[in-house]
């Protein structure tokens, strides 16, 4: 009896809990695979190609913990990319990138804030302006760079791929920024504040919290996070496509939900996606090293992925008829 | 103060006709030259149906509330495709046989989203999302890259062809008015119908005044799956060859279709006459947006601009303060 409440009471109160099993046993089955993968470079190597689903994934998080949700975010990972392979170029000097790596987050901010503005102060549902915005944003970066090429000079993506300071792949410590960010904000009024808007607009508005603020911000935070995950992606490619972006954008919602998160806002946090984002590219690496057939990639990953969201409902169901 | 509405289906028709008159005067427009811009008329309503027919499963999932969505639908439109081209194999008495076929594989995959949506409580979005590429999956090992079928005369003649030389209507076009009215039918006269406004509106009280949510929620979806595969029946009549990427890019027009025809995204408030002039509108940008000739990244960009145009003039959510 004990037992039952520890675990409805897990499952309830730490959203991260199932998604924490189903990374541990992600790993399990990596491991069995690719048995060198916890060496530094396997690590390092894995990570930094996991760390832009990790980025996009923590800012969708925050758009659908304040109950919104934005698929234009694989445009403006495009839009960086493009701007950064044609700006900088191949031999373009480090102030020349740094620069522009400004100028990436500031394009991810506007795009953010587009969506914002329309979402927040115009009233138009979440789902098709970021449907529109996405046209708007893929288009634009396919206006920067019609066909794939240019990129970033190679010293610079080096700082990039080798890096591991103190030991640990970079995306480890951009993880605990990540994370010890997320601890604070959401002690503030600001987390609190999400958590109303996202839970219950209407509510929240009635106990004056500035609803119309707080969706416009998510927004930004959410272009933001594309921003960086987009330098993160051209840093690893080095090179320049206006598609690179678009096959991420529901890769990064699947994420979200994997990791714990309600879909209609409200419940979760930031750590669960994170973890959600790595399984789900573990789950890739996976499908690659067990030498499955080519023809049946697509099908064994869509498996993996609905039983992995049906798993918490199938546990509840079977618990609750045994009750 | 009251102010003055239209309702949003005939604001979508309005403004599909103001854009079509427009376009005639775009240099490779129809100037004036009416029978030409008859005949554009008429392909661009006949190109609307296969859009109009999917965005229907659509329209009802959407109205059911709960965040009802169903990204599966371009997945189902490829399958049930596929599998009307390979059991028609170009004979004419094959035809009732796929058409059942597809809307049976549609139905079922339909109802799993329902399942796992109402017992599982996965929410729509990714449960359809994932059920798309399952099916996408399916597809790619069933295919192995290429299948051998053909469609059958008959399907071509009453799909694709008009009704008779001396009277240019499409017969797709007379599918689709029949497909209407039994739409309306079925969200306006029917009990379905009434049941499917009420758990959209509010779950709980549509179940404390004794509608069946469950069964609702498994019967919206499986209908919504099964309208999917008619939309693959009808795509592959007009096409006639089967392309691994033939449903994908029909299924975020559907949504927009029915978000441009007044359909609340929330659910609990829309029309199918609303989706059918979604239909239209969004087949004509697009197709207005090929005949004039300019680059890819500018017609996605005069795409999206347009959708935020047409969103932003009806598409708007009440106010929190009212």
């Amino acid at each position: 009896m004990k037992k039952r409440i520890t675990w409805d009471f897990l499952m309830t109160r730490y959203p991260a809990f199932f998604p924490l099993i189903l990374l541990v046993l992600s790993i399990a089955i990596n491991l069995f695979l690719q048995p060198n993968m916890f060496d530094r470079e396997t690590l390092n190597s894995n990570m930094r190609v996991f760390l832009p689903l990790i980025l996009m994934a923590v800012g969708q998080a925050i758009v659908l913990l304040g109950g919104g949700i934005d698929i234009s975010v694989g445009g403006v990972v495009s839009i960086v990319n493009t701007i950064l392979a044609t700006r900088v170029g191949l031999d373009g000097s480090p102030e020349k990138m740094w620069q522009f790596v400004l100028v990436s987050l500031l394009a991810g901010v506007l795009a953010g804030a587009i969506n914002g503005f329309f979402i927040a102060y115009l009233r138009l549902q979440p789902i098709i302006t970021t449907y529109a915005t996405s046209f708007l944003y893929a288009g634009f970066a396919l206006f920067i760079l019609p066909n794939p090429g240019g990129g970033i000079p190679a010293d610079i993506a080096n700082l990039y791929r080798p890096s591991t300071p103190l030991g640990l792949p970079l995306a480890f410590h951009v993880i605990a920024i990540l994370l010890l960010v997320w601890i604070y904000v959401s002690s503030t009024r600001y987390g609190k504040f999400l958590f109303a808007v996202g839970g219950k607009a209407d509510a929240a508005y009635e106990t004056a919290v500035p609803v119309t603020t707080m969706q416009f911000s998510i927004y930004v935070i959410s272009g933001l996070m594309s921003a960086l995950a987009g330098i993160a992606i051209t840093m690893l490619s080095g090179s320049g496509n206006a598609e690179i972006g678009n096959p991420m954008t529901l890769n990064s919602i699947t994420a979200v939900v994997i990791g714990g998160n309600a879909f209609s806002g409200g419940i979760g946090g930031v750590a669960g996606p994170v973890m959600g984002a790595v399984t789900l590219s573990l789950i890739q690496n996976i499908i690659s090293f067990a030498h499955i057939n080519t023809w049946w990639e697509t099908l064994v990953k869509a498996t993996i992925i609905v039983v992995a969201l049906a798993a918490p409902g199938v546990i509840n169901l079977i618990r609750r008829r045994r009750a | 103060m009251k102010r003055f509405r239209i309702s949003p289906p005939i604001a979508a028709l309005i403004l599909a006709v103001v854009l079509f008159v427009l376009s005639g005067l775009l240099p490779n427009g129809f100037g004036s030259d009416l029978n030409v811009a008859r005949s554009q008329a008429m392909n661009i309503l006949r190109l609307s149906v296969f859009l109009g027919v999917i965005a229907a499963g659509q329209t009802l999932v959407i109205i059911s509330g709960f965040e009802g969505i169903d990204l599966s639908a371009g997945s189902i439109v490829t399958l049930t495709a596929i599998f009307t081209y390979v059991i028609v194999k170009g004979e004419d008495n094959k035809v009732l046989l796929a058409l059942l076929v597809s809307l049976a594989v549609g139905a079922f995959i339909g109802f799993l989203n329902g399942a796992g949506i109402t017992f599982l409580k996965i929410s729509p979005f990714v449960m359809t999302l994932g059920m798309s590429g399952v099916v996408t999956g399916a597809i790619i090992i069933a295919n192995h890259g290429n299948v051998s079928g053909k469609v059958a005369p008959i399907m071509t003649r009453l799909i694709a062809r008009p009704l008779s030389p001396s009277f240019p209507i499409p017969n797709a076009l007379i599918i689709w008015l029949v497909f209407g009215v039994l739409m309306w039918l079925l969200l306006e006269r029917t009990n379905f119908g009434k049941n499917l406004f009420a758990i959209g509106v509010n779950r709980v009280t549509a179940k404390l005044s004794g509608v069946n949510v469950i069964a609702m929620n498994l019967a919206t979806y499986s209908l919504a799956g099964a309208l999917a595969g008619f939309g693959g029946f009808l795509v592959i009549g007009n096409t006639g060859v089967v392309l691994l990427q033939l449903g994908q890019p029909f299924l975020f027009p559907s949504i927009a279709a029915v978000a441009v025809g007044g359909t609340l995204l929330s659910g609990g408030k829309g029309s199918y006459w609303g989706t059918m002039a979604g239909a239209i509108v969004l087949t004509l940008i697009t197709s207005l947006l090929t005949t004039m000739q300019m680059p890819d990244s500018v017609r996605r960009m005069v795409l999206g601009a347009t959708l935020l145009i047409l969103i932003s003039i009806y598409g708007r959510q009440q106010a929190l303060r009212q």
